[in-house]
């Protein structure tokens, strides 16, 4: 690999602090948050594949074909409950779901 | 060297895409952000070798998630401007927060370094004279086969869940009865009138609807 592996770990680190950011800002929209959590994900499969590439080991790649398919998947579900939700309560924000807190 | 400016590039676009799409006031804005910000990942793995994933990426990322999280958007009501409240108020401690992160994820990478002897512990090297494609083919199909299907199946368990979640029985729907179609007969429903000349027939009120 051409680039140095720790340009990678630069950028995936900057783009791992962006999401945590992200969800402290929008604290109330769960829709950004999700979005968020993607980045987070996305900063993992970026050191995962500096990692695999720094290292010749397809090892990483094939995790992170694993992460890819773990964050589609909570994606959708977390959707489709946020949809359920709005239909339920016409509402989406955070600081309203609290029907279990008993 | 080209690739040096093309990573600062990518990596640039990246991270102020990522900024965007944390900041933006619009949600629709902030979905297209994260595109880019995928579609800029997506070059970075190009990069790094993994031109599979890097397709991949695009594949299921661009095309199926920021379009599912674009139809969630555009398809809730929702007022985006209470959603905002707020958002000075967290961020102080947000960036508090995310300096502390960033300043220990840096001490931790600029303060180690790859063992001597890694090189020896990798599982599965990269080949060299098959393409990337082939050579996380072969490696999924034989010695990840079963972490494959599973991933498969969890795939398909969260396709069942979200319709499962969103599927709502529409009670005042019509909705089309064949048994009921296919039970009709000729005698219910066709009356033979006998017209007369030129004087046009007049049709007989149906009982019920039968349908």
């Amino acid at each position: 690999m051409l680039i140095p592996l720790s340009h990678y770990l630069f950028v995936a680190g900057l783009l791992l602090v962006i999401g945590v950011f992200g969800i402290f800002m929008n604290r109330k929209n769960i829709i950004i948050i999700m979005m968020s959590i993607e980045l987070i994900l996305l900063a993992a499969n970026i050191n995962f594949i500096a990692f695999s590439g720094a290292l010749h080991d397809m090892v990483g790649q094939v995790f992170t074909m694993f992460v890819l398919t773990v964050a589609a998947a909570e994606s959708a579900i977390g959707l489709a409950i946020l949809v359920i939700y709005f239909r339920n309560r016409g509402s989406i924000e955070v600081e309203d779901v609290t029907l279990m807190k008993g | 060297m080209i690739q040096n400016l093309l990573f600062d590039l990518f990596s640039f676009i990246l991270l102020g895409s990522a900024a965007m799409v944390v900041t933006s006031r619009n949600p629709v804005h902030a979905v297209l952000f994260l595109i880019l910000a995928f579609i800029n990942a997506a070059a970075l793995f190009l990069l790094a070798g993994a031109e599979f994933l890097a397709m991949v990426l695009v594949i299921v990322y661009v095309g199926a998630v920021a379009v599912l999280f674009l139809f969630a958007v555009m398809m809730l009501d929702v007022n985006f401007a209470v959603l905002r409240e707020g958002f000075q108020r967290y961020a102080p401690i947000g960036a508090l927060v995310a300096l502390i992160l960033f300043v220990e994820l840096a001490l931790f990478v600029t303060g180690s370094a790859i063992a001597p002897g890694a090189a020896a512990a990798r599982l599965f090297p990269t080949p060299d004279n098959i393409t990337n494609s082939q050579a996380l083919g072969s490696l999924i199909y034989t010695n990840y086969l079963v972490l494959f299907q599973l991933s498969g199946i969890i795939l398909l368990v969260a396709m069942i869940g979200a319709i499962v979640l969103t599927h709502r029985d529409r009670k005042r729907a019509k909705r089309q009865n064949l048994d009921i179609q296919h039970a009709r007969l000729p005698s219910e429903t066709l009356t033979m009138v006998s017209a007369k000349l030129g004087a046009g027939a007049a049709m007989p009120q149906p009982e019920k609807e039968t349908l």
